[in-house]
């Protein structure tokens, strides 16, 4: 059964009709239009479609769009601009990261809380935050580059 | 062809395509450079036709002095249009910043191939620097009329054509054919995809002269993902698209042979597709369709359980049939007598699985008809052939569809996304609506194209001196063409498969490429049939550098096992036999810059639990070489290999761009990393099971190495050649030979995890 839920997206309200079982990935990709968050698995295990609520790295892939209550979600798009990059999308342009750029949303949005909760964090612990994200490329070095860049930046 | 005549076919066809008034008298022994004067032959308002024999399909100059290019390969994130632009922005003397490399549209460039076989600078620059030579020299012929200075006075600078001795006599490329198009013919090889290459009448730079080539320019596509700007694939929506599904069976093989519609009516405008044993299902919303796909209630036949016990699997090759035997590579002597008098035999079989694409987003594409044209947007390396493909299953002409690549959740090889253009074209016909179709976690890596399962088995004479006489090496395994490289055949896709199309099993493998010289030297492959002759989630196929990784983990691990057995340095040994300069160069780089002591493997200093050992690997291909010297540390309590550091000397002639170029290489070891030491895909009696992250895991960044130190070999004066898969080819040696330098124990099947790793050395 269909209803309506509000969610509040980069800092805009939003109202959509939909299933409460549904995963929010799908509220924000096909409801708002928002494509920054991919489908990777659909299972939680590669973190493609992580987004934030309240600040907190999420899987939108198994989080029922009932779930997110008042939170507020940000996703990429919502964490900086090339105007007001957020530093770890600057680290990773002046890194050069990508390859094929599907799976970047879990790592910056990953790492973008991380640093910020753990500024001065080791290169272990970089690590250990990020375990688990999922590139197929094998960006991994040039990833570990640009977050500790990043972290220089902010800390 | 002389040139008159060129000339004039492409004037009489642009005439004609324009409706020009000028009447020009066919073979006439006159050109129309003579007639009309070089402007206005050599451009025109109107576009040629996009065929492979003219300038304008490569290289266009716009109203603002920008340069396009329309390259008929494209990038899979290694950079590779930044190369392209820079060798274009070379040739024509403009800047880097001028040049816009457009890839990938069916519509907008012609068929070099799309993304294959490293060939992206190696076939692809090539074409596109001599077309762009070509522009440049066409544009000062055009600017010595316009002048009244002749050819030879004059010199270009950024666009602008000026004479050498008086710059303020000048003219810029926009003034001359700016928005108009060439209309200039190319000595076409009358090949198309990667073979395809057209030359004009002009000389490329000398290497000496490039002042772009060689820099190390950035890419500029990483700050729209970055910033959320860029769209993927799977992000293309279109007014009245459906969502679309396919269902597989639990059963590999297995056919529907009822469908329940009402067990989905629950779901707001789902329906079911179905074409002889495709099914599908569509409906509104994507989640809606996924839930249909789940609901869905299917009777399957009978299916014959397909495949073996998956720990049979390497006996199955042994037995199984050969359906195709081929000598390949540089033969010598007379192998089999030469073993009749060795003074010792050294051999060893080494194994590798099956292997997936995994990409990390499924398969997805979107297919839209409208008054019998079609469009599809994928994420396919080889978009052209998606076109030819999806014109066949529709059973409409090639001039009707239209396929765009864009950018896609990752391809190296023939993964699932051509299968989806395929999936969502039907889908598309049988609905009357555009379909986006994307395969859900479990079908992009339980049912993509795999790369092949295989055995090799190496054997070695050694005489009563100690040296190698005879070297004999052959692998036996799945064909890497059991569905082909492209998807432009409906036979080759799930599609036409399962709308009745017979599988067309290929032969297809490969022997080392290397420069060992052995006075006895055979090098061969056999190839079996596929387990399953029909649409199979085990159907073979290119995976990344295909079938190298497997070959050269065998043949590299095998020259190890030789420098072993006759007590040399793995070095030393190698450069005994290795008679290719560049091969010689690039080995001794390799241990050189990774501080290599010369002492033969295994080591005997390390005591305890944690050891370390460092294994070299080299291979060459299509004229480029690598050397890995790998430095791993073992925990023989638990069998955890940690793939520490790798140093890597490549060779790949003359360099575009250093900074793309190391880039690649280190996504290549990454990669091989992964799949030397975690990957193998499983299966049991009926299906493949290894469907997500959790079945089929990959490198974490946990297990990251620590260091990749890339020594570039640049060699200016040798044309270039291709860097996006040879350094994962001996990679998986690298690593096995590390392994026994620091254990003494040899592990000859992939992967290497760390039960299999433990029982090797208990």
């Amino acid at each position: 059964m269909r209803q309506t839920v509000s969610l509040d997206v980069n800092g805009t309200p939003y109202k959509v009709e939909a299933d409460p079982d549904m995963p929010l990935l799908y509220a924000l990709r096909d409801e708002l239009g928002l494509n920054n968050p991919h489908f990777g698995c659909g299972l939680g295990q590669c973190g493609a479609c992580t987004v934030h609520l309240d600040g907190q790295p999420i899987r939108s892939c198994v989080t029922p769009v009932s779930a997110v209550g008042d939170s507020k979600i940000v996703t990429l798009a919502g964490l900086g601009s090339r105007e007001k990059p957020h530093p770890i999308q600057t680290a990773y342009v002046e890194e050069q990261v990508p390859q094929c750029g599907y799976c970047i949303n879990g790592w910056i949005m990953t790492a973008a809380a991380f640093l910020r909760d753990h500024p001065k964090a080791s290169e272990a612990e970089i690590k250990d935050a990020l375990e688990g994200l999922k590139c197929r490329c094998g960006t991994h070095l040039s990833i570990l580059r640009a977050v500790k860049r990043a972290a220089a930046m902010m800390g | 062809m002389t040139q008159m005549d060129n000339t004039m076919t492409v004037s009489r066809r642009s005439f004609l395509k324009g409706g020009g008034a000028l009447v020009v008298s066919l073979g006439a022994p006159v050109s129309l450079t003579m007639l009309m004067g070089i402007n206005a032959a050599f451009a025109q308002g109107t576009k040629p036709p996009l065929t492979p024999d003219q300038l304008s399909s490569y290289i266009a100059i716009e109203a603002d002095g920008t340069v396009s290019a329309f390259f008929g390969k494209m990038d899979m994130g290694q950079g590779l249009f930044v190369a392209i632009g820079q060798i274009v922005a070379e040739e024509l003397d403009v800047p880097f910043g001028a040049v816009k490399v457009i890839m990938g549209d069916t519509a907008s460039s012609v068929n070099q191939g799309g993304a294959s076989g490293s060939t992206g600078v190696q076939m692809g620059g090539k074409q596109m620097r001599v077309a762009a030579a070509e522009a440049r020299r066409v544009l000062v012929d055009m600017a010595a009329e316009k002048l009244g200075i002749a050819a030879d006075q004059l010199a270009v600078t950024d666009g602008i054509v000026q004479a050498k001795t008086d710059p303020a006599k000048a003219v810029s490329y926009a003034e001359l054919i700016g928005g108009r198009y060439f209309n200039v013919p190319l000595a076409w090889n009358q090949k198309i995809g990667n073979a395809l290459y057209a030359p004009g009448k002009a000389q490329p730079k000398k290497p000496g002269e490039h002042k772009v080539v060689g820099k190390p320019i950035k890419r500029e596509d990483i700050a729209p993902k970055v910033f959320a700007e860029q769209d993927f694939v799977t992000d293309i929506r279109v007014p009245g698209m459906m969502h679309g599904r396919m269902i597989r069976p639990e059963i590999a093989g297995a056919v529907p042979v009822k469908v329940d519609e009402s067990s989905i009516s629950s779901i707001p405008g789902a329906r079911v597709i179905r074409q002889k044993d495709l099914l599908g299902v569509v409906a509104d919303k994507e989640w809606d369709a996924i839930q249909a796909a789940q609901l869905l209630k299917v009777e399957w036949s009978d299916a014959k359980l397909p495949f073996p016990d998956h720990n049979t699997l390497y006996d199955h090759i042994r037995q199984a049939p050969v359906r195709k035997r081929e000598l390949e590579g540089k033969q010598a002597g007379n192998v089999d007598e030469a073993f009749k008098s060795a003074a010792r035999i050294v051999e060893a079989e080494y194994e590798w699985p099956f292997q997936s694409h995994a990409s990390m987003g499924p398969g997805c594409a979107l297919a839209a008809i409208k008054d019998g044209q079609v469009t599809v947007w994928t994420g396919s390396q080889k978009p052209h052939y998606v076109r030819d493909g999806v014109a066949g299953i529709l059973g409409m002409p090639v001039d009707s569809v239209r396929a765009i690549w864009v950018v896609g959740p990752g391809s190296y090889g023939r993964n699932d996304s051509g299968d989806a253009a395929m999936d969502a074209a039907i889908l598309a016909k049988a609905v009357g609506r555009p379909v986006r179709v994307q395969y859900m976690r479990d079908q992009g890596t339980g049912w993509d194209p795999k790369g092949p399962a295989s055995i090799h088995r190496a054997r070695a004479a050694i005489d009563i001196s100690g040296r190698v006489i005879a070297y004999d090496f052959l692998s036996k395994a799945f064909s890497r063409l059991d569905v082909q490289t492209n998807e432009s055949n409906p036979k080759d896709t799930l599609a036409g498969q399962l709308i009745g199309l017979p599988l067309q099993s290929d032969d297809g493998f490969g022997v080392p490429a290397e420069s060992y010289e052995f006075d006895h030297k055979r090098t061969a492959w056999e190839t079996i049939a596929p387990l399953l002759d029909r649409a199979s989630p085990l159907r073979t196929a290119h995976l990344r550098d295909p079938v190298g990784p497997q070959i050269h983990f065998a043949s590299e691990s095998f020259m190890d096992e030789l420098a072993a057995a006759l007590n040399a340095d793995p070095v030393e040994f190698r450069l005994r036999h290795v008679k290719d300069p560049r091969d010689i160069a690039v080995i001794k780089a390799a241990a050189e810059k990774s501080g290599w002591q010369s002492r033969p493997s295994p080591r005997k200093d390390q005591i305890g639990v944690k050891v370390s050992g460092r294994g070299l690997a080299y291979a060459q291909r299509n004229g480029t070489r690598v050397a890995i010297v790998a430095e791993i540390d073992i925990d023989r309590s638990t069998g955890k290999i940690r793939a520490r550091k790798f140093t890597v000397a490549h060779d790949c002639g003359q360099i575009i761009n250093p900074d793309g170029l190391t880039h690649t290489i280190e996504g290549n070891i990454v990669q091989g990393v992964s799949r030397t030491l975690l990957e193998e895909v499983k299966f049991d009696a009926r299906n493949v099971v290894s469907v997500d992250w959790e079945t089929y895991p990959i490198l974490d960044i946990g297990d990251t190495p620590e260091e990749v130190n890339v020594v570039l070999i640049n060699r200016p004066e040798v044309e270039p050649s291709g860097a996006g898969e040879p350094s994962i080819r001996a990679l998986a040696a690298a690593i096995a030979n590390a392994i026994f330098d620091a254990t003494g124990v040899r592990l000859r099947r992939v992967p290497f995890s760390p039960d299999r790793v433990k029982a090797a050395m208990s």
